[in-house]
């Protein structure tokens, strides 16, 4: 009869060592299941705390590039100062296009329309979105004080997410600093050292001819231009090199500041 | 039960402490060691992940196949790494920042590995719970004794409070600069079992290699 085989199978499982080959089976599936839903549970639930975290971070980093950040700052309200645009990179243009509130540039990066892809791609990030979201810092008169611009490229390991600050003359480097990335703490990772990241103040970008100059070096070059790579971090600091001359460059920003400068906007 | 609860607890804070004793868990303790303030959250992280996983892992300890159990505490202790990571990325981001890969690393970290293996296999939850409990706190007091070296000497604070001021500040202390970088804590916890084995003079290990002497006949 089979439904007394069906018991049959069921005792005789029941009866197994727990070393036998079925229950060490089951015992493995019973457990990842579990696992995983503890562990998507505990990420699905804690999702948008990390979310908020992460703007505010970015903020605090935009805040930080531009100087302004100082301990026990109202985040927000600092924030408030900037003002976000969508810029056309191919252009060099802004663009009303997208509501800058409201623009993703991962969203952005992605669609395939929105991007070009890059053939000669020294901060190895393949593809190009055509827009992104740039801050301006805006004096009392409305004048505009310091450009932010995101940058990002690849270093040894990881992406480097950061964002440069220049002057409103569009060719002095006021700051820069990266908001995200995974290189090896101690040495990549000393890309966050305040030291470090303070040699950017003051380096000019371009030459008086408009030749990309600002360069990430052992050897020293023009002081104007030069900034020391990390010792024991080769590959991190070629990546920030390409990844800063890729985005002040041709192919990136360079368009869309001399259009700034020249008041074309 | 030879020991009581009292002492699963108590032991491994000093007489059976998991690094001055049994020599585990260095790594984590010379990375996270430079402040205080994350040497604490690093101990809570720990403790939790110690006490929840001896926990979890003895109250299946009768169902767990002997062919995969350590992929089953692995599983276990990873799910929980994970649990506690993403509660720090959204409860306190600066210093899960900063803890950056070593709040994942706890998953490797032969205190948790050694007392799922060595206790929580065959004793019950609860006791398990309260070895995993006492291992926890035996790290983190060890690490914060760490810490609060390196902090006071290395930046001349303590919890970020500032005890002896820098000369950077415009006070008179002139911060140590090695006790900032991960070697510094080799030698503080070097120091620390010195002393601890000179106090407690059981827990000095008895060379394992002798010359002999040969005898003339």
């Amino acid at each position: 009869m089979p439904e007394q085989k069906k018991q049959n199978i069921f005792t005789r499982f029941n009866k197994m060592s727990i070393d036998s080959i079925p229950k060490t089976v089951l015992v493995a599936i019973v457990l990842c299941l579990f696992c995983s839903m503890v562990v998507s549970f505990a990420a699905v639930n804690l999702k948008s705390f990390q979310l908020v975290n992460k703007t505010r971070d970015k903020q605090i980093n935009i805040l930080q590039v531009a100087g302004i950040y100082y301990k026990g700052i109202d985040v927000e309200e600092s924030f408030a100062s900037f003002e976000p645009m969508i810029v056309d990179i191919n252009q060099g243009v802004f663009t009303d296009k997208f509501d800058p509130y409201n623009f993703d540039n991962k969203k952005v990066a992605a669609d395939p329309n929105l991007n070009v892809t890059l053939k000669d791609d020294p901060a190895s990030i393949g593809t190009r979105p055509n827009y992104a979201t740039i801050y301006l810092l805006k004096n009392k008169d409305e004048s505009v004080d310091k450009i932010i611009l995101p940058i990002y490229g690849y270093g040894l390991w990881s992406t480097l997410y950061g964002f440069v600050a220049l002057e409103e003359d569009t060719n002095e480097i006021y700051g820069l600093q990266f908001y995200q990335h995974a290189e090896t703490p101690g040495l990549g990772g000393e890309v966050d050292n305040p030291k470090w990241k303070a040699q950017w103040a003051g380096k000019k970008v371009r030459n008086s001819d408009g030749d990309l100059m600002i360069q990430v070096a052992k050897t020293r070059g023009a002081n104007d231009y030069h900034v020391d790579a990390i010792a024991g971090a080769t590959l991190t600091s070629n990546g920030v090199h390409n990844l800063v001359r890729f985005w002040l460059g041709e192919s990136g920003f360079n368009r869309f500041l001399t259009n700034f400068k020249n008041g074309i906007t | 039960m030879s020991q009581t609860r009292k002492q699963l607890l108590v032991d491994p804070l000093v007489d059976n402490n998991p690094i001055t004793l049994q020599v585990l868990g260095i790594c984590s303790a010379l990375a996270v060691t430079s402040s205080l303030k994350v040497a604490f959250v690093m101990t809570l992280a720990v403790i939790a992940v110690t006490g929840f996983s001896s926990f979890f892992i003895s109250l299946l300890r009768n169902y767990i196949p002997n062919s995969i159990r350590i992929i089953v505490q692995m599983t276990i202790i990873a799910s929980l790494v994970i649990v506690v990571d993403q509660i720090l990325k959204a409860y306190a981001y600066e210093i899960s920042k900063t803890l950056s890969v070593f709040v994942g690393l706890i998953i490797t970290n032969c205190i948790v590995m050694g007392r799922a293996e060595a206790f929580a296999m065959n004793n019950t939850p609860v006791d398990s719970f309260v070895d995993g409990i006492g291992n926890g706190l035996g790290y983190g007091l060890l690490l914060m004794c760490v810490g609060f070296f390196r902090e006071l000497f290395g930046s001349g604070t303590l919890f970020g409070i500032v005890i002896l001021e820098s000369v950077n500040d415009g006070g008179w202390y002139v911060p140590n600069g090695l006790l900032l970088l991960p070697p510094s804590a080799f030698f503080i916890i070097g120091f620390l079992i010195w002393g601890l084995r000179a106090w407690k003079k059981s827990q000095v290990e008895s060379p394992e290699f002798k010359i002999q002497t040969v005898q003339d006949h």
